[in-house]
């Protein structure tokens, strides 16, 4: 059953100051609207791309928006910085109207768009329980039932009768997402609150949001940038770009296509004309065939070249791509030499070569990608850079578990092993 | 499993505004919001100062002194020969509830816009919330009335209510919607326009002086010139003072007429601010 439906939502922003040209505006606008016409001001307006100037007065934050949630779905919302998520959001939660377009629900929607709002810092944790909990839509019976629950998540039991004010910032949203997770809206809508806590709160805080969707069977529109977390949590994507949609399907498609969005300019210009050769092409691909700047952990990866052999010799290609962590300390290479693939390419040969990875290793983090290319039967480097591309790693499910320890307790490489007991029965048994 | 999708929504975001789309079902539900609010404005207001509530009492009572001695004992205004000062406490407690309700109503977009751009609730909880916290002030305050009551009649005063007090109530309600409509007007106006801010705090001044506040009505009309006794007999808010005093000390020229021009005007004010601050509130966190 559809529970949600957007259509043609779009929302504009005025540029600028709100000074003495908006009251004459709004009289324009006043004077179109009485004689029935339409807001002159829906027509203009520039395409929400942040880093262009600004040429009109008007810009659009969301452009056309369709998207249909089913009961039970947890849609991922993702898109870079000044995508349009949080304006989405605002309407979504009833903070604002769109300009144009609606936006239908068949149930109540609650949202965390910031936790606790509202709280009042001369209140005591309880009285906030209680504050909080209806500013969010919680009847005060429904908040008395649960308190003892919330009390319990918050871990702020024994300060449950001190203000608010002597809390630390950690306890103050420890409880505001203690009551936040305990609403019961039919639609939820979270904004990267996760991005709170402590390790082991968010560990709490991401089961309670899996137990919310898969347990009870209610929808959660998630909205964030943090693959991680959209990998784990969601089961179908919507991504945003300057305002618009451009992609809905599922999540590793969604993951995939955003990150291949999030490249940054191109540094590299093919072809490269070297002496003997020319580089004709280059690209990171991650599991899906596209070509990425960035890729999960434990997802497939590989590294494509293709080589047109200029010279009038042949060649007898030796291939290295070498991976540099941040502070250029070699990882590892990837050789055509010691797996026996070098290969003997003719004159005027053109040849694409992959590398490809299974499973990407590397953990979070930013790494240099160094190419070397070396010509055995002469004995030389044809060509060596050791900056040659970025690639960007975020963290993802390796090991197929739904297990993400963080980054600190990894260390750079990951492997795949496994854990062989056997069971000597008797040795401790003294009875 | 129905036909008519239409029906099916529970409710539909979109641009569309209605004139009077109040949505009280909503207001309803959310009631336990409501007395949390007041309950946490009467609770947090006094917190960590040394005289608490008793602050309540210095505002009028000071007031009141000053008030007799510039106007009955500098001005010679009389007051009908009751003792001046319990004349402007009776007028300055109706007058503060009045004064509450406006200037606390006035700023709720603005003040409260980080709440607002977070989550969504019938915005109008807010104002109604102060309203009813600022009753709780009133109650204070007419308890000093009363207590000076009791005094001069102790001390042989001739003081005796009117049969009119029975609308004490109605009387409350009419300066609490004339407040809280003009708060709510104010209110709206003010999320894009912060001139109207500036403008409250002495408006609310000067709205005394033409409210008859410090003087009966019958005074104004017998020494002012006529333009501006006019004034003071339009203003609604001189009637509502003249029929409080007219309850409590049964005193002055209190009319039916003006009583119902009062009440009128109150409920008019208080649906156009409501309707105002209904379309107000659907995206004034754009524009604040």
């Amino acid at each position: 059953m559809i529970i949600l439906k957007a259509e043609n939502i779009s929302k504009q922003y005025r540029l600028g100051n709100v000074g003495t040209g908006t009251l004459s505006h709004d009289l324009n606008r006043f004077w179109h609207k009485i004689r029935g016409k339409e807001d002159p001001y829906l027509k203009v307006g520039a395409v929400n791309d942040r880093s262009s100037n600004a040429k009109h007065e008007y810009v659009w934050a969301l452009r056309d928006i369709n998207f249909e949630v089913k009961q039970g779905e947890v849609l991922g919302i993702i898109g870079k910085n000044g995508a349009g998520k949080s304006t989405l959001l605002k309407i979504l939660s009833r903070v604002t109207t769109p300009s144009t377009g609606s936006i239908k629900t068949k149930g109540n929607i609650a949202s965390l768009l910031e936790v606790g709002t509202g709280f009042h810092p001369e209140l005591t944790g309880r009285e906030n329980i209680f504050l909080n909990g209806a500013i969010l839509g919680m009847t005060r019976a429904e908040i008395k039932s649960k308190l003892d629950e919330i009390v319990d998540f918050s871990g702020c039991e024994m300060y449950i009768d001190t203000p608010v004010k002597r809390y630390s910032s950690g306890m103050k949203v420890r409880l505001a997402f203690a009551v936040a997770a305990h609403l019961e809206p039919d639609i939820l809508v979270v904004d990267e609150v996760l991005a709170v806590g402590d390790a082991e709160f968010q560990k709490k805080a991401i089961g309670k949001m899996q137990d919310i969707s898969s347990g009870d069977g209610r929808t959660v529109l998630f909205v964030s940038h943090n693959m991680e977390s959209i990998q784990k949590l969601c089961t179908r994507c919507v991504i945003l770009e300057n305002g618009k949609t451009i992609f809905q399907g599922d999540v590793d498609s969604a993951i995939s296509k955003y990150l291949a969005s999030n490249k940054k300019e191109d540094t590299l210009d093919f072809p490269i004309e070297l002496k003997s050769l020319t580089i004709l092409d280059f690209a990171i691909l991650d599991n899906l065939n596209n070509r990425v700047k960035a890729i999960l952990l434990g997802k497939a990866c590989s590294f494509v070249i293709k080589i047109l052999n200029t010279s009038h010799m042949e060649l007898n290609l030796n291939l290295r791509f070498q991976i540099f962590n941040e502070n250029e300390m070699l990882l590892t290479t990837l050789n055509t030499f010691h797996v026996n693939e070098n290969k003997i390419l003719n004159s005027k040969e053109q040849i694409e070569l992959e590398c490809s990875m299974d499973k990407l290793p590397i953990t979070e983090g930013t790494y240099y990608i160094g190419i070397q290319i070396l010509d055995l039967y002469e004995r030389k480097v044809l060509y060596q850079n050791n900056n040659w591309d970025i690639i960007e790693v975020y963290n993802g499910d390796f090991f197929e578990t739904g297990k993400l320890p963080s980054k600190n307790n990894l260390g750079s490489f990951l492997l795949d092993y496994k854990w062989i007991s056997k069971h000597n029965e008797g040795i401790n048994d003294k009875s | 499993m129905n036909t008519d999708q239409k029906d099916n929504w529970l409710y539909e975001i979109n641009a569309n505004r209605k004139v009077l789309d109040l949505n009280l079902r909503e207001v309803w539900r959310y009631r336990d919001l409501l007395i949390l609010f007041v309950k946490r404005d009467i609770i947090t207001v006094y917190k960590q100062t040394i005289l608490g509530p008793l602050w309540y009492f210095i505002q009028p009572l000071f007031t009141s002194v000053i008030f007799t001695l510039v106007f009955n004992n500098l001005g010679n205004i009389s007051t009908g020969g009751l003792p001046p000062f319990l004349f402007n406490l009776t007028g300055i407690t109706i007058w503060n509830y009045f004064t509450a309700c406006f200037t606390g109503t006035s700023d709720t977009f603005t003040k409260n816009a980080g709440i607002f751009g977070k989550v969504y609730f019938p915005r109008v909880i807010m104002p109604l919330s102060i309203t009813i916290s600022n009753l709780v002030k009133f109650g204070i305050q007419l308890l000093i009335l009363i207590a000076f009551y009791i005094y001069y009649l102790s001390i042989g005063v001739e003081l005796s209510f009117n049969y009119t007090i029975v609308f004490f109530p109605l009387l409350v309600a009419v300066m609490a919607i004339t407040g809280l409509g003009l708060g709510m007007i104010t209110s709206a106006m003010t999320t894009k326009y912060r001139d109207l801010k500036v403008l409250v705090g002495f408006a609310v001044s000067l709205l005394m002086y033409i409210s008859a506040v410090p003087y009966p009505i019958e005074v104004a009309r017998e020494k002012l010139p006529a333009f501006a006794a006019n004034i003071i007999s339009f203003n609604p808010l001189s009637h509502i003072l003249e029929s409080f005093r007219y309850m409590v000390l049964n005193t002055g020229n209190f009319s039916w007429g003006g009583a119902t021009y009062a009440l009128v005007f109150g409920v008019l004010v208080f649906f156009i601010g409501l309707i105002i601050f209904n379309r107000t509130e659907k995206s004034f966190i754009d524009t604040v």
